[in-house]
């Protein structure tokens, strides 16, 4: 049997006593790629941030490589990919400085980087097609070269478990079709994906199994669904622009 | 001959460029977590610490580090829960600071000359043991600063990353609050309370006007630190002018300066013709690791 990579069962889930996942249970083997899929607002990222243990459940347990996310202690194992930087900096940093970071869970805080450090941060980066813009300020970047950044971070720690928030939303196709490279890659060395899309564009052959979140339940849970609606067609160029306005999803069941 | 045979001239000159090396070290870190002003938060803690010393006749520093530690613990607690009415016990954490402090030195038997050494520094007062303490907190300041750059710059960067790192997200940002309110205190001795957080964060703002990167910054801030530092205890000498304000008014000056020739120097970039830059070769993201 393949062993479980990530398993969360009965995770309940709210903000201030309101409930976004109800009752969602979720299991994750080696070598999947696992979309989670949904309208906005269904609780996607809350459903990840909860597998990281970045917010606390009220009901339910998860596990990350057979261990209790909050005893976890091997996040050199796992990368993450967050939906977006928060507040941002104040101080300009580079492309190459932001990917360094994801070094820490290997190295621990007090040992300075080596050379090994500076070469999984230039792999990292030649996986996400940014190499040369290493020692450009990461705020004079597109959207989607920025959102690239944040992947090469979670490369670079060399994870065996990478985990997603819409990588691709709002990403330009040229991001968007790097992005998918570097996945490929990564599977194809037996990494585990757990990725949450608004939409899976050119990212759909390799996804393994979707799961649909709606309503606070697992709606679905299985083969990739198909595309419905004006989206699917095959020429359909989908670019959003930055913002927290989004169209109606491809997913959306409203 | 020179100003600084004066030995009180000399410790003077030998504090401030202390200070003016471990403050902006420490600031850009607060200035990339956009809370640039809370060492003047912090500051007004202090006086607390300061008018309890002078009423209690101990040593009013130690107690100004005692008051400003714990200021900087609840208002990184505060933080934390990121709740909106964090804003509101800010503003009661700091002016019950500075109301309190001016209390106290009231109720003490010390004179306002006391307490305005404290509202805009007495740096020509340092005497030898505050050097002594200047030094020893100043090099703790730096060298924390310095040697976990990386995982400071992680956590001020995106905290909720920086923990999936493994990083001991809260013992990271409780030494940050720690070394602030230490700063802020050996700060207040060469700057004064009201002037600490331009030594935190000019530097820091004036580096950034030409820096591409986080550590560039950080070594250019510490450099104009240093720059402001020094030439403000000189002109202090020459000038006869108060020393804490004159480092003040010379790292404002830098920024100004800089930020000009920076304008300019844009200017003169744009002006001269640019190459068409290169498409994005798709082969080459393809490439995958
Ligand atoms: N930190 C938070 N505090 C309170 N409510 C939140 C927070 N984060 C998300 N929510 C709410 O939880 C619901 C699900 O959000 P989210 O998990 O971000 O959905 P999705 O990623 O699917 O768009 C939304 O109604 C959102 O407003
Ligand atoms: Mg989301």
């Amino acid at each position: 049997m393949t062993p479980e990579v990530i398993s969360l069962t009965h995770g309940v889930v709210g903000y201030d006593g309101r409930p976004v996942l109800r009752d969602v249970s979720l299991t994750v083997t080696a070598g999947e790629v696992v979309a989670i899929l949904g309208a906005n607002g269904s609780g996607k990222s809350t459903l990840v941030r909860a597998v990281l243990g970045l917010v606390p459940l009220s009901a339910g347990a998860v596990t990350l490589f057979g261990q209790q996310v909050r005893r976890f202690r091997q996040w050199q194992r796992v990368g993450y990919v967050p939906q977006r930087l928060g507040a941002g900096s104040g101080v300009p940093a580079t492309v190459a400085e932001v990917v360094a970071s994801g070094r820490l869970a290997r190295r621990g805080i007090l040992r300075p980087p080596g050379r090994a450090d500076r070469e999984a941060v230039a792999s990292a980066l030649r996986a996400v097609g940014l190499a040369d813009r290493a020692k450009d300020p990461v705020a004079t970047l597109s959207g989607g070269q920025q959102q690239r950044t944040l992947i090469a971070r979670a490369l670079a720690g060399r994870p065996e478990l990478l985990i997603l928030d819409e990588p691709t939303a709002g990403v330009d196709t040229a991001s968007q079709e790097a992005f998918a490279g570097a996945l490929r890659g990564f599977a194809a060395d037996g990494g585990t994906v757990l990725l949450v899309a608004h939409e899976l564009g050119p990212l759909r052959p390799l996804i393994s199994r979707a799961v649909v979140v709606h309503h606070g339940v697992v709606a679905h849970d299985g083969a990739v669904p198909d595309p419905a609606g004006h989206h699917a067609a095959p020429d359909h160029d989908h670019v959003h622009p930055h913002g927290p306005e989004e169209p109606a999803g491809l997913w959306s069941t409203t | 001959m020179s100003l600084f045979q004066y030995e009180f001239m000399l410790r003077a000159l030998i504090g401030a460029l202390i200070i003016g090396l471990a403050a902006p070290a420490l600031g850009i870190y607060l200035v990339q977590r956009r809370l640039a002003l809370i060492g003047d938060g912090i500051g007004h803690v202090a006086l607390t610490g300061v008018g309890a010393g002078l009423l209690f006749q101990t040593s009013p520093v130690i107690m100004a580090v005692i008051a400003a530690t714990i200021g900087a613990i609840a208002i990184e607690l505060i933080r934390e829960r990121g709740r909106t009415s964090g804003d509101l016990a800010l503003a009661l954490l700091f002016y019950g600071g500075i109301a309190g402090g001016v209390v106290l030195v009231g109720l003490s038997d010390s004179t306002s000359a006391n307490l305005n050494a404290y509202l805009f520094g007495a740096l020509t007062t340092t005497s030898r043991s505050d050097l002594v303490t200047i030094a020893v907190l100043g090099a703790a300041v730096l060298i924390a600063m310095i040697a976990l750059r990386p995982a400071l710059f992680a956590v001020c960067h995106d905290e909720e990353y920086a923990r999936v790192s493994g990083l001991p997200v809260r013992g990271l940002n409780l030494l940050l609050a720690i070394t602030t309110a230490v700063t802020v205190t050996i700060a207040m001795r060469a700057v004064g309370v009201l002037l600490i957080s331009a030594l935190m964060v000019v530097p820091v703002a004036t580096a950034q006007q030409v820096t591409r990167g986080f550590r560039a910054t950080m070594a250019a801030a510490m450099v104009l630190g240093l720059f402001a530092a020094g030439a403000g205890v000189w002109l202090a000498a020459v000038a006869d002018t108060a020393p804490g304000a004159s480092v003040v008014v010379l790292a404002i000056a830098s920024f100004i300066v800089v930020t000009l020739l920076a304008a300019g120097w844009r200017r003169i970039r744009r002006a001269r013709p640019e190459p068409e830059p290169a498409p994005e070769p798709h082969e080459v993201l393809l490439g995958g690791s």
